[in-house]
Parts: C-alpha cells; sequence; structure tokens
C-alpha cells in the first residue's frame, strides 16, 4: 500500500532522515521504534507532506506522493494523527471533527463519519461543546485520532498516541489501535512504548538516527538482541 | 410613552442611542480588519483606503451612471471584494514570512498609491451621493433614516460572516488556521486558497462599510483619514484579532464619541476616544478582553 525507496529527509541543512526504505501492506499495522531524536516523527511528516525528501520516491497505491500537493495527500487515504495531538485548542470538539472532513471527498459521507466516530468514542460525543484544549490527554487523544477517522483514512498514521497518558489510559489506546485495525484500516504506529506496542502490530522497523537499524516480525523483534537490551531493558 | 422618556434626559438618550447606531458601523469596519489580522497575521493599513474606493464605486454608480442604490451596493461589495483577494495575491502573500515591519510599511504603500489615484482619477472634490434620506421623529427625539438603515445592514452583515464562520467547512477552517497553521494541510486545506478567501470577506465588510459610510459623508481621497485611525484604535482596544472584543470596543468607542458630541463638540468626542484609549493601554495593554496574568 504505502512504499518508500531511498528516501532521505531534514529540516534546511540538516538532515534528519538517511536512505529510508519502508513498507506497509494492506491490512497490515506496522510499528516504528527508536529512540529520542532518531527521526521517528521525520518520517510520519515525510509521507504526510508535512516536509517534503530531498531524495527518493513514496508511493501509496502507486501514486506518487512527493508530487501530490500536501494538502491533497490526505485525499490519497493517508490520515496523519501528529505529536502531542494538534488539536485546535479553542474550537469546539464537533469542530475539530469537522475539520477532518474538510476535505470534498469526506463532505458528503459526514454525517456518516460522525456517527461512527462517536460509536468508537462515545465520550466524544458527551464533550462534543466542549473547547477541545479544555479536555483531559486521554479525551484529547481520542479526539485527535476521531479527526482523523473522519476523513475516511486507508492508512492511519498514529505517532505516540499513548505519550503522556496515565498506564490505564495508554493500555485503552492500544486496545483501540486493535478496534481500529479489526475495523480494517490500516496502521503505521509510532511508540515509546516498544513491549506493548509489539504485542499490537505485525512487524515493527526499528530506527535510529535516522537510518532503520533492524526490521522485521513482532516476534523476531521482541525476540532480538538489540531490541532487548536498548528498549526493553532485559 | 412620553410619561417614561420625561424621566431622561432626551437629549442624552438620543446621544446614546446614535452612538449604539454609529457602533454598528464601526463594528463592521473592526470586523474586516480583526479578521485578516486574526486569520493572517498582518494588518492592512490601507483598509480603510478600500472603503474610501467602495465609496468612489458607489458615487460613480449611482450619480454617474444612475443605478439604483440598491443595485450598485452589490456590484461595490464584490468590487472591493476582489481588491481585498487581490491586495493579499499581489502584496501580501510574497511577504507573507517577511518580518512584519516590512507587512506594515508594504499596505501603508498601498495606503499611499490608492490616495493617490483616487486624487489624480478622481480630484479632491467632496462628493455625494445626492441621496437625502428622512429624519424619523421619536418624541422628541430625532434620528436619520441612514443611521438606523447602516446600523441594520451592518448587523446583518455580521451574522451573515457569523454565520458563515461557524456552519459551513471553510469558516470553520478559517477559525482553525490561526490556532496551528502547520498542521491545516493534513486536514486537506489549502491555506493558500483559505488566505485569498479570508481577504476576498476581509474586502466585502470594507465594501458593505463603503455601502453606508457613503449615505452619510461625502467622498474625497482622503475620507479613509476620517474612520481608518478609530477603526485601529477600537481593534487594539478590543485586542487584535479578537472578534468579541473589537465588537464590544466598537460601541464603548461610539458611546464616548457621540455622548462627548453631546457636551461638547463632535471633535472633542474624538479626542475624549483617543485620551480614553491611552489610558486603557496602560491598564489592559493586551486589550479589554485579554485574561490578566
Ligand atoms: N522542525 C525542526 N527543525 C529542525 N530540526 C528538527 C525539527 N524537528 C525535528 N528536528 C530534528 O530532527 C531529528 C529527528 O527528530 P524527530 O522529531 O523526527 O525525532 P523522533 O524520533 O520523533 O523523537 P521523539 O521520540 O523525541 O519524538 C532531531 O535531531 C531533531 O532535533
Ligand atoms: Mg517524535
Amino acid at each position: 500500500m504505502l512504499e518508500l525507496r531511498s528516501v532521505d529527509a531534514g529540516y534546511g541543512s540538516f538532515q534528519a532522515l538517511f536512505d529510508v526504505n519502508l513498507d506497509v501492506k494492506a491490512g497490515e499495522a506496522v510499528g516504528v521504534i527508536g529512540p529520542n531524536g532518531a527521526g521517528k516523527t521525520t518520517l510520519m511528516r515525510v509521507i504526510s507532506g508535512l516536509i517534503r525528501p530531498s531524495r527518493g520516491s513514496i508511493r501509496m497505491e502507486g501514486v506518487d506522493v512527493v508530487a501530490t500537493p500536501a494538502h491533497r495527500i490526505v485525499s490519497l487515504g493517508i490520515a496523519h494523527v501528529p505529536e502531542n495531538r494538534r488539536l485546535f485548542p479553542q474550537l469546539s470538539v464537533d469542530d475539530n471533527l469537522k475539520m477532518g472532513a474538510f476535505m470534498k471527498e469526506a463532505r458528503g459521507t459526514y454525517a456518516k463519519r460522525l456517527d461512527f466516530v462517536f460509536e468508537l468514542f462515545p465520550r466524544l460525543k458527551e464533550r462534543r461543546h466542549q473547547m477541545a484544549g479544555t479536555m483531559s490527554g486521554g479525551e484529547q487523544q481520542m479526539c485527535a485520532i476521531g479527526r482523523a477517522l473522519m476523513s475516511n483514512p486507508k492508512l492511519l498514521l498514529l505517532d505516540e498516541p499513548s505519550a503522556g497518558l496515565a498506564p490505564v489510559v495508554v493500555q485503552q489506546v492500544f486496545e483501540l489501535v486493535k478496534r481500529i485495525r479489526a475495523s480494517g484500516l490500516t496502521v503505521l504506529i509510532v511508540e515509546q512504548n516498544v513491549q506493548q506496542v509489539l504485542h499490537v502490530v505485525d512487524r515493527a522497523y526499528l530506527i535510529e538516527a535516522g537510518t532503520i537499524r533492524s526490521s522485521g516480525t513482532a516476534a523476531e523483534m521482541l525476540a532480538s538482541d538489540t531490541v532487548k537490551e536498548a528498549y526493553l531493558g532485559v | 410613552m412620553q410619561a417614561f422618556l420625561d424621566i431622561f434626559d432626551i437629549y442624552l438618550l438620543e446621544a446614546v442611542i446614535n452612538g449604539i447606531l454609529l457602533g454598528g458601523v464601526l463594528a463592521l469596519l473592526a470586523l474586516g480588519l480583526n479578521l485578516i489580522f486574526g486569520v493572517i497575521d498582518v494588518t492592512w493599513i490601507c483598509y480603510a483606503e478600500l472603503v474610501m474606493i467602495g465609496m468612489y464605486a458607489m458615487y460613480f454608480m449611482v450619480q454617474y451612471y444612475g443605478l439604483s442604490y440598491f443595485i450598485a451596493a452589490p456590484f461595490t461589495i464584490l468590487l472591493v471584494a476582489l481588491l481585498g483577494a487581490l491586495l493579499h495575491y499581489l502584496v501580501i502573500a510574497p511577504l507573507l514570512t517577511a518580518p512584519p515591519i516590512n507587512q506594515l510599511l508594504a499596505t501603508g504603500g498601498v495606503l499611499f498609491v490608492l490616495q493617490s489615484f483616487a486624487t489624480v482619477a478622481f480630484g479632491i472634490d467632496f462628493r455625494n451621493l445626492g441621496i437625502r434620506l428622512p429624519v424619523l421623529a421619536f418624541g422628541d427625539m430625532n434620528f436619520s433614516y441612514a443611521r438606523l438603515l447602516s446600523f441594520l445592514a451592518a448587523l446583518v452583515g455580521m451574522v451573515a460572516v457569523y454565520l458563515f464562520m461557524t456552519r459551513t467547512f471553510t469558516g470553520t477552517a478559517i477559525r482553525a488556521i490561526s490556532q496551528d497553521r502547520q498542521i491545516m494541510a493534513l486536514m486537506g486545506v489549502d491555506t493558500k486558497r483559505m488566505y485569498i478567501i479570508t481577504s476576498a470577506l476581509g474586502g466585502g465588510l470594507a465594501g458593505l462599510a463603503a455601502c453606508l459610510l457613503v449615505l452619510q459623508y461625502d467622498v474625497h481621497p482622503f475620507v479613509g483619514l476620517s474612520f481608518g485611525p478609530i477603526t485601529f484604535l477600537i481593534c487594539v482596544l478590543g485586542g487584535l484579532g479578537n472578534f468579541i472584543g473589537g465588537f464590544i470596543a466598537a460601541f464603548v468607542f461610539a458611546e464616548i464619541i457621540s455622548l462627548g458630541g453631546l457636551f461638547s463638540d463632535l471633535e472633542w468626542g474624538y479626542v475624549l476616544a483617543f485620551a480614553f484609549f491611552i489610558v486603557m493601554m496602560f491598564i489592559r495593554p493586551a486589550g479589554l478582553l485579554a485574561r490578566r496574568r
């Protein structure tokens, strides 16, 4: 579904990704793990078009993502839940969700998508008129995911959805990822909770200092010495 | 009814009501400027000059070509909306990432260009529509129809903007932009296009204000100076980019001007309003509605 080939990317003269190759097949859940500053967020940004690669190609279902204007990439079926959620704090929950359905293709099914999201997160329905910025961290994460789902995506990019949440809520987030997968969505997820994410995804990539260090099935990664020593603390 | 009115000083009441009527048009002007500032983060120093061009458009369509006022008005609104979009496209867009001072200088330059253009093209004569609307007598008080009409039209304009901003996808996106510019692309929003739409909307509001002001004031190339500065004071007092703050500040200013004019001349009303502004800037530098820290 998604394929990255020899992608370099960075900020100005600073290069943050080096020769990245990555594949996500339809229906898969794929994890991306690695230390702080490794380039995980940069990887997500380059896929959704927030930054453009300086080299390499990105294809979504065969369509050239690099040649697509940034604001049209969501129409290819890629929805990005950014790091730190990035809700519009002074818009209501309803308006935040509405923004997720902004593109022409999604407006027609707006009411249907809203029902779907409210079914997934009954909590959001209760809070629909509340300013997004005044909700709890967990509620905000639900809203951010809900907003992304409003565009009826095929591929969901999740950048550290469990960051800053209490352990119980983290558990709920991973449950949610499972449910989203079950509904047929393809997921690419960045996580610091390595142990937990490896129990949710099919495959994972380990990224360090902007390069893919290793990759494999979740079971292989859990058993790998590098991953064990550096991230699982065993 | 008469007994009720007798309780008040009739002139005081008349001044208060006239202040409210003036406040409507000032609020409309402030809304346009605030919209541009809040969404695009630039200040159109030449905002009142767009209004001036609109007033000339009305003058020529009504006086010269004999169109009826109500047919000329929509054309004027469209014309100034187009000017707003052009202003953004030609002047602001290339300077979006430039330091604010450069943007101020550029729109300041447009101000002089528009004033000079009007002087060369239309001369410095004072012109008016030649429409004299009757005066409405209410008890012992007199209100001009022009003011009443302006107030109502300004209210309708503001309600329309409110509905657009809250009910439509595009309006919601325009409100969202100022809260997080960078991620708008993730929502499928083309920020450039939104800026053009916002600029056209701001221009359209200036056009509507032009249609209303031309009922009460003569047009000349420097007419922008008589309400441009007050519009800026209102926006700053309300907190730049704060729609509600601007709305309230417009009525506060209008009352000061109107009541100040009651006790002496109208000019003194303006002086009082300016003095009030300076005092407020010391008390609430970030605007009326800014949260205290
Ligand atoms: N906007 C930016 N401008 C300049 N450099 C940046 C910017 N964003 C990230 N970087 C740099 O790019 C590198 C990769 O950052 P990135 O945010 O992708 O890391 P990450 O793996 O997501 O880290 P974390 O786990 O802390 O979120 C870092 O060295 C960072 O300092
Ligand atoms: Mg990150």
